[in-house]
């Protein structure tokens, strides 16, 4: 089941079949009553037959918005029991260890929520689960964008609200871990407090004005929460909305093949096909989120116990989304400037402030700065396959095991724990490995890339392997290929045709292939930006930029394609 | 000429001190230690024998490093004076005796029953004395206040929920579910390896009975919300979301994918 739209999609006209069951009859009936008052049925027929193409990469981005629907669900739920109040209250529910205990109104009504609210427990943990997951699925969605080049050009603002929301989520992420006032909650705000505090000139300011005075005052909580449950989550709904509609009015990008061009969106209509299977992919991630919520403990807050500034528990960490900063404060050596009196304290100033504001920085110019690079300004609706640009694929690569790196370092008292290895040999480590492996992946990935590119030139030129062996005359075994069906030759070459084909360094000559002819001497002539333009699609020995394969210049049938054994 | 007299008088001071010592020791041993050992709880005659068979155990299985007199040696330290509830923290949660040089002495399978660990508890507390146990129960303290004390005093290291903590240079303290209410108190008397001493005066007795109880119960009595993670909190929660959630999720979209 697959239709075709050109451009605008062309609305599909026929005669309307007169409904004929009762049910049939009231839903025509009340159609019509909606369209006699706001005509939407041209818009509505058209939005249902909207082509969606079809991969299962591309359902990643719904499971963010399936989990901010449960998370919305589910903290509308938690509102109604929730108290954000600084009050001091002692705790009278019916968790034991703390009958007694003087508490914030905060920790003793998520107590409450946790032991005496029917479902509140489960509800408290599918909603911690699915901002996790919320946060997650935002990243995977965020790693297929990237790889297959789906925020070029005319996607580049979704690219941007989508690193929005990603950041907002880190935002309402943190302020809801902050909100039941327990030791960890506490903890981390202590830590957000410091960090404020490190921004030169202005940072005792920014502390005092987010937390009305010195920490902890008795105004953060209540603030956080108007922040978490209004402000935030208000500004998420509406930057997804935005999303969704460009991704409406720019349609889906699709991955080459059969029939598939730029001008066009090969995959199945909204309706039925991609509704229900949506429709469907809502269950299975609320199913997922609630067996989490039901079988795994999340941020047991009655163990944590009340706030109270002079505790702290070991293995006090962040969600996982912010753990990186974690890691990056941790990884840092302990350096601070003091001078006329003042003290920059380098060593949270720059891994929790700069570093970030940097990353952060870079991810949202990354379109531009790519279409800089490669000269590239033309429109985009194919995707690449990662393997056709190495070097961007690379730069994902290398930036996904900074960030890995990263991650495990603010995680790595558990890790240096649970392993039986040194703490500190883990920061060391860390230290290392934050320089050391990043540059090894970016090498790595860019080599499986072009091997990758190779063993698809292999199937284009000699075919897949049949399974058939023969005898040559000569008494050597071969086997026979056959020509790769066109769709999955389709697929395989893409629409490299228009992107800019350089003569540039063809895969460096690797394992003593030829390189490109004249190599040298275009090097020679290349303009600066065209070299450039070369590094980030060097690539491919590629049809007619390819030189000649030694073993191609063969007959197929006489040799196996492949270096005959020494005897 | 003085600095002959200062010497002599620096000399005569010594003496002084030697003497004074010498008498508050004396005094010590004359009216205080008879009477230390005379609340011991149990009747002479079977706390002889225990601390016999002591004796005998200490013997064969840990003189070798700590010697024949307890002097310690190259291998192990002296323990004139450690008292009971360093043997039993040390025995029974089978620390000792000690396999290998590590950093630190890893939590084994005990290789005395209690009933033997009590006879070694008896025979090195009758050969200088130190902490013991309390009598009675262990655990008859108070649930709440023993939270409070342990998200203070213990949390810090051993974690909230007593899943433990690493410590510098592979030194760390330890997971508390596999330890005994008596182990638990003996370790807060005793503070081995990294952990601080808190004496009588730093927490009381009861405090240290309610942080007893509180532990077992954090430790022994069921969580709610299902498998704990190992009780590491946000760490293994991220790492579920990403195996379990985002994993399964991604089997799920190549299922429906293939289904167009």
């Amino acid at each position: 089941m697959s239709a075709t739209t050109h451009d605008d999609g062309p609305v599909l006209t026929g005669e309307p079949i007169a409904p004929t069951t009762l049910g049939g009859k009231a839903v025509a009936g009340s159609a019509a009553w909606m369209d006699d008052r706001i005509s939407g049925s041209n818009f509505v027929r058209r939005s249902l037959n909207k082509v969606f193409p079809d991969h299962w990469s591309f359902m990643l981005g719904e499971v963010a918005l399936y989990s901010f629907v449960i998370l919305l669900l589910t903290g509308t739920y938690l509102t109604f029991f929730y108290d954000a109040s600084t009050r001091e209250v002692i705790y009278a529910g019916s968790y034991l260890p703390m009958k007694g205990i003087t508490m914030s109104q905060a920790y003793a009504s998520s107590l409450d929520i946790s032991f005496d609210v029917r479902g509140g427990l489960l509800m408290r943990q599918i909603h911690h689960w699915a901002a996790l997951l919320f946060m997650a699925s935002i990243v995977v969605h965020l790693f297929r964008v990237f790889f297959t080049g789906a925020f070029r050009k005319p996607r580049e603002i979704n690219w941007v609200i989508g690193v929005l929301l990603m950041i907002l989520g880190i935002v309402e992420g943190f302020a809801g871990y902050s909100l039941p006032d327990d030791l960890l909650s506490g903890t981390g705000l202590r830590i957000a407090y410091s960090i404020m505090l490190s921004i030169p000139v202005v940072g005792t300011w920014v502390a005092f004005l987010v937390f009305g005075g010195e920490y902890p005052g008795d105004a953060i909580i209540e603030r956080l929460y108007a922040i978490h449950i209004l402000l935030v989550p208000g500004i998420i709904l509406g930057l997804i909305t935005a999303h969704l509609m460009l991704v409406w009015y720019n349609k889906h990008t699709q991955f080459a093949g059969p029939g598939r061009t730029e001008d066009n969106v090969i995959g199945s209509r909204l309706f039925p096909a991609y509704a229900a299977k949506a429709g469907g992919f809502f269950f299975l991630v609320f199913g997922v989120l609630a067996a989490l919520g039901g079988f795994a403990q999340i941020n047991p807050i009655w163990n944590y116990g009340p706030y109270d500034p002079s505790q702290v528990s070991a293995g006090s960490q962040p969600d996982w989304y912010v753990g990186w900063l974690d890691g990056s404060s941790r990884l840092m050596p302990n350096y601070e400037i003091r001078e006329l009196g003042h003290t920059i304290p380098l060593n949270i100033l720059l891994p929790a402030v700069v570093m970030p504001g940097i990353l952060f920085t870079l991810m949202i110019v990354y379109p531009w700065l790519e279409s800089r690079f490669t000269g590239d300004k033309g429109y985009h609706n194919i995707l690449d396959r990662p393997r056709d640009v190495p070097v961007r694929t690379a730069v994902g690569v290398m930036s996904i095991t900074f960030y890995v790196v990263l991650l495990l370092s603010g995680g790595n008292d558990i890790i240096a724990h649970v392993f039986r290895v040194s703490v500190n040999h883990t920061t060391y480590a860390g230290r290392i490995g934050l320089f050391v492996l990043p540059p090894l992946a970016y090498v790595l990935t860019k080599r499986v890339c072009y091997a990758l590119q190779r063993s698809d030139e292999e199937l284009l030129h000699h075919g897949i392997e049949s399974g058939t062996i023969r005898r040559l005359p000569s008494g050597e075994f071969i086997e026979e290929t056959v020509p790769m069906p066109v769709p999955q030759r389709l697929a395989l070459r893409g629409v490299e045709s228009d992107r800019p084909m350089l003569q540039g360094p063809t895969a460096h000559g690797v394992e003593g292939h030829a390189t490109g002819p004249g190599h040298g001497d275009l090097h020679m002539v290349e303009t600066a930006p065209a070299k450039v333009r070369g590094f980030f699609f060097e690539k491919k020995a590629s049809g007619s930029t390819a030189a000649p394969r030694p073993e191609s210049s063969t007959p197929e049938l006489e040799t196996s394609g492949r270096p005959s054994q020494p005897e | 000429m003085s600095t002959i007299s200062r010497a002599s008088d620096r000399i005569s001071r010594y003496g002084v001190l030697l003497l004074a010592l010498t008498l508050v020791g004396g005094l010590y041993t004359a009216f205080y230690a008879p009477k230390s050992s005379a609340t011991e709880q149990q009747p002479a005659s079977s706390q002889s024998m225990a601390v016999k068979e002591g004796r005998d155990l200490f013997l064969t299985g840990c003189s070798t490093c700590h010697g024949l007199n307890l002097q310690g040696g190259a291998g192990g330290p002296t323990l004139i004076g450690v008292g009971a509830s360093a043997v039993v923290f040390q025995v029974e949660s089978g620390r000792m005796p000690l396999n290998a040089g590590e950093v630190q002495a890893p939590r084994k399978q005990p290789k005395y029953s209690v009933a033997e660990v009590d006879q070694l508890a008896a025979y090195i507390q009758s050969r200088g004395g130190g902490p013991t146990l309390p009598p009675g129960s262990l655990t008859d303290g108070d649930l709440a206040m023993g939270g409070e004390l342990f998200r203070t005093n213990c949390a810090s290291c051993h974690n909230a929920g007593g899943a433990g903590g690493a410590l510098t240079y592979g030194k760390y303290a330890p997971k508390l579910q596999p330890a005994s209410p008596r182990v638990i108190y003996a370790a807060m008397q005793h503070g081995p390896e990294s952990m601080p001493r808190f004496g009588d005066n730093q927490l009381s007795v009861a405090e240290k009975k309610s942080i007893t109880r509180y532990v077992s119960y954090l430790t022994k009595a069921g969580q709610p919300g299902g498998n704990d993670l190992g009780r590491f909190g946000p760490v293994p929660e991220g790492l579920v979301v990403w195996l379990v959630g985002i994993g399964s999720l991604v089997v799920l979209t190549l299922w429906i994918g293939n289904r167009a």
